[in-house]
């Protein structure tokens, strides 16, 4: 750790910070709507803030992949003209966990893979982000420690991580240091001691956070290589209602339709792209009918494969984040670590019996 | 939210204007389209584009006439969707829009000292008119060429004056034959699959071709593996509802692979192991 990169801001000045972030931009953080339920949304003050969360029920993803975004914007009368745009918003995302950063660098990877998305490279350099350390567990849907989520590495600007009376901010880019330049007042240069309590904390979470499934990160590939044909595919597919909740919620699910709407005066209208699911019924669907993933268990099982298999041969990432809002949000309690643990089951179990 | 117009994104989309068109069946139509600003277009057989109706939607479609023009390309519609019917009812003198060509096409420099086999099912012979083209215009780039064609009933036969050309050349063997005839057909009566045993070729040197419907391909894969062509010999082109055209939309994703960038001609080989591929 670069003790230069580090900076100390005591609780009492807390609010001052955030206060000061808004009154030079938007402001994204956790809110609370109800009972174990959070939101990102716009905030005016920072006693709107929940510094304790869990995931909340739409990933920050939505700021940088809207549900409804304009691709092109078009006139058909007079005549035709065609004007491809991109929409954005100069925001500051404040308390971002690991989970939800590590599904940005999953986004951030697909849509800069080329043909370059345009409008959401735009989008990414208006925003800021400003993490949040989670010094436990949010609750037991969570598997970051697994996929290696659950400790800052890359992917924001300024990381908050409390240490009691105060917290350590890591500063990891330019941006950051930008806006701790600009509220230099409020924060002091670390020293020894805080990195220590730092180190101290880090310590501590590596015994809190275990593999939340009984197999590591680096043998999931073989691990669905094997698993085709597993059972729990069959026993997902009979469970799940096919209502696209847990695409929706994930951090790093990205796919989309491109629709057009026109003005009722049919001169002119637009083309946007709106959130889209494996899980829905069209989704696979072509001319005359065929779906090439008809059953819903072929549809789980390609949802579980996107996360922990095919991109990792295409892009080298796993694309889950263990943020567990998949397991959270199911209305038929199909849950992400029992169906993986279920696969290890059953995988060690054709294993042994070849060696019998 | 602010917005600005950005000229690069990878949505945006060429006008075109259609230049000529063609009642080639009761559902099929053929387009002719140049771009306004008149640039050339590039392209491979076998590649799509994506085209729109601004207001009424974008779909995939392949393009169906010889690369060596540049000046114009053609595409065969058939009216089944509601982007496919409005594009029926449009005239010549209309603007359509175009973005791509986007996928890989066939691999014409692997071809290219080969034979060719073009097995067509219905409508797959639109994507394989571009390469029998491009290969009818550098004949002697390609061995021994044969096309069999197969669809349902001989009202549905595309393309009805250039087959009757293939037939008559000498350097071309073509045979075509129906599901159902009616009583002026004089042809072959069955699946295209009955056309493969009788076909003379030396599979170690033919490169197979084939685009149909999806049900088509599993029993066309059969005859040609009992004919005993390679499998890195049998080229398929695949079907899928793709969306964006760059790999990011996921409509069209078989296992890791996607259709519209690494596609949509896979050679069997790459996919003889893969479910939900076929």
């Amino acid at each position: 750790m670069k003790i230069e990169q580090y900076r100390t801001i005591e609780k009492s000045l807390f609010e001052e910070f955030i206060n000061a972030l808004i009154s030079v931009s938007k402001v994204v953080a956790p809110v609370c709507k109800g009972f174990n339920t959070y939101s990102f949304q716009e905030i005016k003050s920072p006693d709107e803030i929940s510094l304790k969360y869990i995931p909340t029920i739409l990933p920050p993803k939505k700021f940088l992949l809207p549900q409804r975004e304009t691709i092109l914007q078009f006139n058909i009368k007079p005549e035709l003209k065609v004007e491809p745009v991109a929409e954005y918003d100069n925001t500051v995302l404040f308390g971002v966990h690991t989970c939800d950063i590590a599904g940005f660098r999953c986004l951030n990877t697909v849509l800069s893979d080329p043909p370059k998305d345009t409008a959401y490279l735009i989008r990414k350099k208006h925003i800021t982000i400003i993490g949040l350390e989670c010094n436990d567990y949010c609750d037991k849907y969570a598997s970051c420690s697994l996929v290696g989520a659950n400790i800052p590495t890359t992917g924001y600007d300024l990381m908050f991580t409390d240490l009691g009376e105060y917290f350590i901010v890591h500063v990891h880019s330019l941006k950051g240091a930008e806006i701790i330049k600009n509220t230099n007042d409020l924060f002091k240069a670390a020293e020894e001691s805080h990195i220590k309590d730092l180190e101290a904390l880090r310590e501590k979470k590596s015994k809190i956070f275990i593999n939340e499934v009984p197999t590591e990160r680096r043998y999931l590939p073989e691990l669905f290589d094997r698993s085709w044909n597993a059972s729990v595919w069959q026993e997902i597919g009979e469970k799940c209602l096919s209502c696209g909740n847990c695409t929706a919620v994930c951090p790093t699910c990205y796919c989309f339709d491109i629709r057009d709407d026109v003005d009722l005066s049919l001169s002119s209208g637009e083309r946007y792209r709106v959130w889209f699911s494996c899980q829905l019924d069209p989704f696979a669907k072509v001319a005359g009918g065929i779906d090439f993933r008809r059953e819903r268990s072929a549809r789980q099982r390609h949802r579980y494969y996107r996360k922990f298999r095919y991109h990792i041969d295409r892009y080298g990432m796993i694309f889950c984040t263990g943020c567990g809002r998949c397991s959270r949000t199911c209305m038929a309690g199909i849950n992400l670590k029992e169906v993986l643990t279920s696969l290890i089951r059953e995988s060690e179990a054709k294993i042994w019996r070849k060696w019998l | 939210m602010e917005k600005v117009v950005i000229k690069e994104s990878p949505y945006n989309i060429k006008k075109a204007k259609i230049i000529d068109t063609k009642l080639l069946t009761e559902k099929e139509k053929l387009f002719k389209l140049a771009f306004e600003d008149q640039t050339e277009f590039q392209y491979e057989p076998g590649q799509f584009i994506m085209i729109s109706l601004m207001g009424i939607g974008e779909i995939p479609i392949s393009v169906c006439s010889s690369p060596l023009n540049r000046e114009y390309f053609e595409i065969c519609i058939r009216a089944v969707g509601k982007v496919t019917n409005s594009l029926h009812r449009l005239k010549i003198g209309d603007t359509v829009g175009i973005r791509g060509p986007y996928g890989n096409g066939f691999p014409i420099r692997k071809i290219e000292g080969h034979d060719l086999l073009i097995i067509a099912g219905g409508l797959g012979l639109a994507p394989l008119r571009s390469l029998i083209l491009y290969a009818i215009d550098n004949r002697r780039d390609f061995g021994e060429i044969h096309i069999l064609f197969g669809c349902k009933t001989p009202g549905e036969i595309l393309f009805v004056d250039e087959i009757d050309e293939w037939g008559k050349r000498l350097d071309i063997h073509f045979a075509c034959t129906v599901d159902r005839a009616d009583p002026g057909w004089k042809g072959n009566v069955g699946l295209i699959t009955s056309l493969i045993p009788g076909i003379d070729i030396d599979p170690a040197r033919t490169y197979a071709a084939v685009v149909g419907p999806p049900e088509m391909y599993k029993f066309v894969i059969k005859e040609l593996l009992a004919k005993g062509l390679p499998v890195d010999q049998i080229l398929l082109s695949f079907e899928r509802h793709m969306k964006c055209g760059m790999g990011k939309c996921g409509r069209c994703q078989i296992q890791n692979l996607y259709c519209c960038k690494d596609g949509p001609v896979f050679t069997f080989k790459e996919i003889m192991d893969m479910a939900e591929a076929l």
